[in-house]
């Protein structure tokens, strides 16, 4: 049986502190997040299924969320998860050059990882960037206004990061 | 010389605009001590709100004050009052400006909301890709509780007024007030058939109050300066200011927050005007969901619900998607309808199957596969859709088809004939 750890059960608390005590189903979302984060960036079913134990919901309950929602990855995931936005605002600035730039400097596409684990490329409905379009999201962070060049520049900070210099 | 910035983005000029500090520096939370202090009749706070015409900013035009009479908030158990933050309609990032640089204008309005309504706790749904937008919203209650404006006995009364942030984690549908509640309750975004409506059976349900999030901090400034100082600021029935996110082919995109009534051609010139080089084509006036119009209709039309229904749109969420000639309106179509199936939740057999036959059609006639006849069933299953849904996803889903086929028809005939865009078409 998979056990969450202290720190994420700490986490799951804050929320689940949010909603009257006999609606902590209320924290399944956050609480299936901070599990993702906690766990290489995707949800197992031995996770979900923790996660499901500790809110005291029913192991189905969790599962519907985890695959209902888009920030839910069910399999696993690169190191470094780029959702890229390619709707309206987005391919109308060109995002589609974005995209076939981080393909070929990934080495993988749109919906797949890296061979290396390093990159999975995302490609994601509108998330409120619009005005500052195209854009992408890697580590919980916007990048926006982008051109191959700030990709380029992004790419490496990425690859570097973690890496004595 | 249009004014900018009276309402929501008041702040915005403040260093870190998002703190109590500046926020307080240009009069935030003063109406909240006022009405805390003076124990200011709910009635009159509604009828303010009745007076300054204001309507719903998440893209419904609902009128806010209505909305707040509808609660009994002397009725006993627990009412809740809850923010739309799940921003999300294609185009759309007014919200997200509004949760990063003025969070305390938002929490101001939430508390008066709840003091009206009779509600002791309220919830803001923030969704869940806006980081920087939950981080400074949780920052701000923070401040807020600290400050005694919130929490138990604010300001040394027995007032007790508790508001959480709360997290989404994707879905478009989410927006929809009663998926909305669905998905605060910890299960899957389904929209609830209404009635019964949130007034009586909300959130866990409880009677229920829920507003966009531009709607409730307005609310603040509303009651500061006056409901008819409001409603002068725009037209009758179409009072105050309106934030516009302007994208697309525009020399400076941005956030634009103009008073209703706005002629386009000057959100357009604040905007920067159409790329250089570059000749209007067509307007999305109102977020992804609204029909598309032709730039001589948008060029004299103004900005407000009451002009963009005559001109055959709506104002929506006030994302204005802005085209030039180099925008095929195929492939417009193909990415809308390719959102609307990713997000329809599934529920309603019309929109579930008619929003994958919407978006097959139009990617079979994109890549030149199309046959004349796909024209029609387009039109067909977009008619077949609207009003045969629980929710108005399948509208959302059906009248940009509606729109752009009625004005691009001759676009579509010449994929079909062609196998392919007009030659300017490069987007």
């Amino acid at each position: 049986m998979t056990v969450l750890s202290q720190e994420t059960i700490t986490k799951i608390d804050q929320w689940t502190q949010k909603y009257p005590p006999e609606q902590r189903r209320s924290a399944v979302l956050p609480a299936l997040l901070i599990a993702q984060d906690a766990h290489d960036g995707w949800l197992s079913p031995a996770i979900i299924e923790a996660v499901a134990d500790y809110l005291a919901i029913p192991h189905i309950a969790a599962f519907e969320v985890a695959s209902f929602y888009s920030m839910y990855e069910l399999t696993p995931i690169g190191k470094h998860k780029i959702s890229v936005c390619t709707n309206i605002s987005c391919q109308l600035a060109g995002c589609q050059s974005i995209v076939e730039h981080l393909e070929q400097r990934c080495k993988t596409k749109l919906g797949a990882t890296s061979a290396d684990g390093q990159f999975t490329l995302r490609s994601v409905e509108c998330m409120g960037a619009c005005i500052h379009a195209p854009m992408l999201e890697v580590n919980k962070q916007y990048h926006e206004n982008l051109t191959p060049e700030k990709v380029d520049e992004l790419l490496s900070q990425l690859t570097n990061a973690g890496k004595p210099s | 010389m249009t004014v900018l910035n009276q309402v929501c983005y008041r702040v915005l000029h403040v260093p870190e605009s998002w703190t109590l500090k500046a926020y307080e520096s240009i009069g935030g939370w003063s109406v909240w001590r006022k009405i805390i202090q003076e124990q200011t009749p709910p009635e009159e706070i509604v009828a303010e709100l009745k007076l300054s015409g204001l309507r719903g900013r998440g893209g419904a035009g609902f009128p806010t004050g209505l909305k707040w009479s509808f609660i009994n908030r002397n009725a006993p158990g627990q009412k809740y009052v809850l923010c739309n933050s799940d921003e999300g309609e294609p185009g759309t990032c007014k919200d997200r400006d509004i949760l990063r640089y003025n969070p305390h204008q938002l929490l101001e309005g939430m508390a008066i909301a709840c003091y009206v309504m009779g509600a002791s706790k309220a919830y803001n749904y923030i969704r869940g890709e806006y980081y920087e937008g939950i981080e400074r919203c949780e920052a701000a209650l923070k401040e807020a509780y600290n400050a005694g404006l919130l929490g138990k006995n604010i300001l040394s009364t027995d007032q007790t007024i508790d508001i959480y942030n709360h997290m989404g984690a994707g879905a478009y549908i989410c927006g929809e007030e009663t998926a909305l509640m669905e998905s605060l309750e910890g299960k899957k975004g389904l929209p609830r058939f209404k009635p019964p409506f949130p007034a009586n059976y909300g959130l866990y349900g409880q009677p229920t109050t829920i507003n966009n999030t531009e709607t409730i901090a307005s609310v603040p400034v509303i009651l500061q300066n006056g409901g008819q100082w409001f409603l002068d600021l725009g037209r009758p029935n179409n009072g105050g200011t309106k934030i516009f996110s302007v994208s697309g082919h525009v020399n400076n995109p941005g956030n634009f927050e103009v008073p209703l009534g706005t002629p386009f051609v000057e959100l357009l010139k604040l905007a920067g005007g159409v790329r250089t080089g570059h000749r209007l084509k067509a307007v999305i006036p109102g977020g992804s969901s609204m029909p598309v119009l032709p730039a001589d209709i948008m060029l004299t039309t103004d900005m407000d619900y009451d002009s963009l229904v005559k001109a055959g749109s709506m104002l929506g969420s006030g994302a204005v998607i802005v085209m030039d000639e180099t925008t095929c309106m195929v492939k417009v179509l193909a990415r809308l309808s390719e959102f609307y199936k990713d997000e329809s939740c599934g529920q309603c057999t019309p929109c579930r199957e008619g929003t994958g036959w919407l978006a097959r059609l139009v990617h079979r006639i994109e890549h030149g596969q199309g046959r004349m006849e796909d024209i029609d069933a387009l039109e067909r299953v977009a008619a077949n859709i609207c009003g045969r849904t629980i929710c108005a996803l399948g509208e959302a889903a059906a009248w940009p088809v509606q729109g752009i086929i009625k004005h691009f028809r001759a676009e579509f005939i010449y994929h079909v004939e062609h196998k392919g865009c007009l030659p300017e078409c490069q987007h």
